[in-house]
This record gives C-alpha cells, structure tokens and sequence, in this order.
C-alpha cells in the first residue's frame, strides 16, 4: 500500500526525476511555456492555464479518493501543507502581482527556458533574487511566518462539511467555470478580430 | 542552385483536458511513489541554501535564515526530491519542444511593448514570486496544486489568492499583456 517510499529515501529521488520529466513534457505540449498563452487568463483571451489546473486538480483529488478507497494508498500517511493563516493569504497575493507582471510561476518558467524563452530565464534570475530577499530579511517577518498555524488542515473541515459532497461541489464548480471560460473566449476574439 | 529550406512550423498544443487528466495522474503517482506532489519553488530556494552555504555559512547555518533547516546538522539542502524534479522538468519540456519544434531562443512579448519592458517585468514578476511562495510555503505546483489535490485549505486559499489577486490588478498591468 502506497505511500511507497518516503519523500527523502533515495528511491524518491529517481523516481521525482522521471516525474518531473512527465511535468515539464505535459506544460510545455499544453502551452504553459508561453507567457502571453498564460497571461491569458487574466484577460480573457486564452484560458488553457484555468482548464489544464482545475482539470488536473479534480483528476488527482478523485483519482487519490479512488485509490483510498481500492485500500491502495493510505491518504493519512502523504504530506499536507500545513495552514498558516496570514502568511499563505499574503504569500498568494503577491504571488498573484508576480504572475501577472511576470507573465510566468516557477514551474512554467522552468520549462519555458528549457526551450529557449529567455523572458522566462529572466523570470528565474528575478525569482532568486526573490529568494534571496525573503532571506535576508527574515527575522522582521519571521513571527509572522510562524503565526496562525491551523496544522495539516482539509478545506472540508474548514467548512465543515462533508468530504465527497465538497468534492462534488469543487467537480460542478469546475465544469461551470469551463463551460463559462469557453464562452468568455469565443467572446473576447470575436471582439478582437474586429479591430 | 539555391538551396531551399522548407522549416515546418511548431505542432499544435496539446488539448487542455487531456493535458489536465495527465499532469492529474502525474500527480497521484507522485504521492503514491514518494508520499509528497509536485514542486517547483523548493529546489530553487535549496540552490540559493547551497551557494549561501558556501559563501555565507554563518548566515545560514543560524536562526536569522529562512533556510536554517535545509543546512541543520551539516544537511547538504540539495540532496532533496525536489532538485530532481526540477532537473527533470527542464528535461521534459525540452524533449516536448523538441519534438514539437517549438524550440527557439526569443524573448517573447506583447507587440505592443518593447523588450526591454518585458525583460523588467520578467525580473520584478519574479521576484515577487520569490518573495511570494516564499511566504505562501510553495508556488502554484507545490502550495496550489499539490494542495488542491489533497483538499488542503491552505491549497485553496492560495490558488484562491493568486487568481484572486491576479484578476483585481489585471487591468493596471493590462498594457503589458494587450
């Protein structure tokens, strides 16, 4: 019963090797190594970003529940993020300016200088430099990096309901914001083939 | 007589869903074979641990750094899952363009901005994205995605962030883009 290995036996890493393979093969044959593709989703004229992320979500938290309940993998043994209020809300937000202005996130960068973009090289360079900050200056923040700490916990708990009906509502909510994006797009390049 | 090159244009995206369904099942299996999910952002801070290892030790090896637990008891920070999967998803999306013919140095941007304009915009977006899924635990793979899957509330409230944020200062930054 799965989990196999653990995330720092060796066995992890060969095997996080051919993964990331398969991740960067599927992002960039989706597009996703494009930043005017990506961006698009912000301005209503290419929303692959939304169809491949939530589809992919609802694929692997279904496909997870399927082999829980086969007996194949014991979800209670696999990592969860930990919830830190403040500093997830306000990580996110700036992660949302940074995608925005930067057209890319780390793993889309990643494969979009693997084949040549050198905007998203530059993006990379910018995300050290990033990285670097945070750390510099750390411990003016470190206390609340650390606060608001919730533990590993289920947005099904948070709204205290049940696991599969959340997980219906998350499948309906997906299929209208496809469904709705697919309208929107028609509608944006119908508008810009007029100009 | 002048040899005539005929270069085949770059083939078409893979469609969305099937795309979706497959990075979906890339996913379970990460969490079957090593217990965790993807991630992007984590083997990037350890290389920025490793060099400050390095040059800085006294840095890093302290509680005043972010990173003080990758380099703990003399942990070398990139003997992590992570930093393989990174080296592989620059495989996998050059062996993509490859195939796909898609593989060319360009600096991309909207017509309607020069390079250069884009160029700073690709190093302020990245920064902020450093600074970002630094505080977030996690970019859009390891914090959303990764947490969307398993029904993590800090998966939600992130991705839920980053879209959020994004569509409400879109139109500030639309004449980069349109």
């Amino acid at each position: 019963m799965g989990p196999l290995f653990n995330a720092s036996d060796e066995w992890s890493f060969v095997i996080a090797l051919v993964i990331g393979i398969a991740f960067g093969y599927i992002l960039e044959s989706a597009g996703f190594s494009s930043s005017r593709k990506l961006a698009g989703v912000f301005y209503g004229y290419d929303f692959v970003v939304l169809q491949v992320f939530f589809t992919a979500a609802i694929t692997a938290a279904i496909g997870l529940l399927f082999f829980e309940y086969f007996g194949w993998i014991d979800l209670s043994a696999i990592w969860i993020n930990r919830f830190y209020t403040g500093s997830a809300i306000l990580g996110g937000a700036i992660m949302g300016f940074g995608f925005v202005i930067g057209g890319f996130c780390p793993g889309t960068s990643a494969c979009a200088s693997a084949i040549g973009k050198i905007d998203a090289m530059l993006f990379l360079g910018g995300f050290v430099i990033g990285v670097v900050i945070f750390d510099a200056f750390y411990p003016l923040y470190e206390k609340f990096y650390k606060s608001g700490n919730q533990g590993p916990v289920k947005i099904y708990e948070s709204l205290g309901m049940n696991r599969e009906v959340f997980l219906l509502i998350f499948v309906a909510f997906a299929i209208f914001a496809f469904a709705a994006t697919a309208y929107i797009q028609q509608k944006v390049s119908q508008k810009s083939k007029k100009y | 007589m002048e040899e005539v090159k005929i270069q085949k244009p770059p083939k078409k995206y893979m469609n969305p869903y099937l795309a979706g369904v497959l990075l979906g099942i890339t996913i379970i299996l990460s969490f079957f074979f090593t217990r965790e999910g993807l991630g992007a952002s984590g083997a990037f801070k350890r290389g920025v641990a490793k060099v400050e290892q390095i040059i800085i030790p006294a840095h890093v090896e302290s509680e005043n750094s972010a990173f003080y637990h990758y380099v703990k008891d003399g942990k070398d920070p990139l003997k992590n899952r992570l930093v393989y999967m990174i080296i592989g998803v620059f495989v996998g999306g050059f062996l993509s363009g490859a195939l796909n013919r898609r593989l060319k140095l360009k600096l991309e941007h909207s017509p309607k901005i020069t390079s250069r304009k884009r160029a700073v915009a690709a190093i302020i977006g990245g920064a902020l994205f450093g600074i970002g899924s630094a505080f977030g635990r996690g970019c859009t793979s390891g914090a959303g995605l990764d947490g969307m899957a398993v029904l993590a509330t800090s998966g939600f409230v992130v991705v839920g962030m980053i879209f959020g944020t994004g569509y409400v200062i879109a139109w500030f930054f639309r004449k980069l883009w349109i």
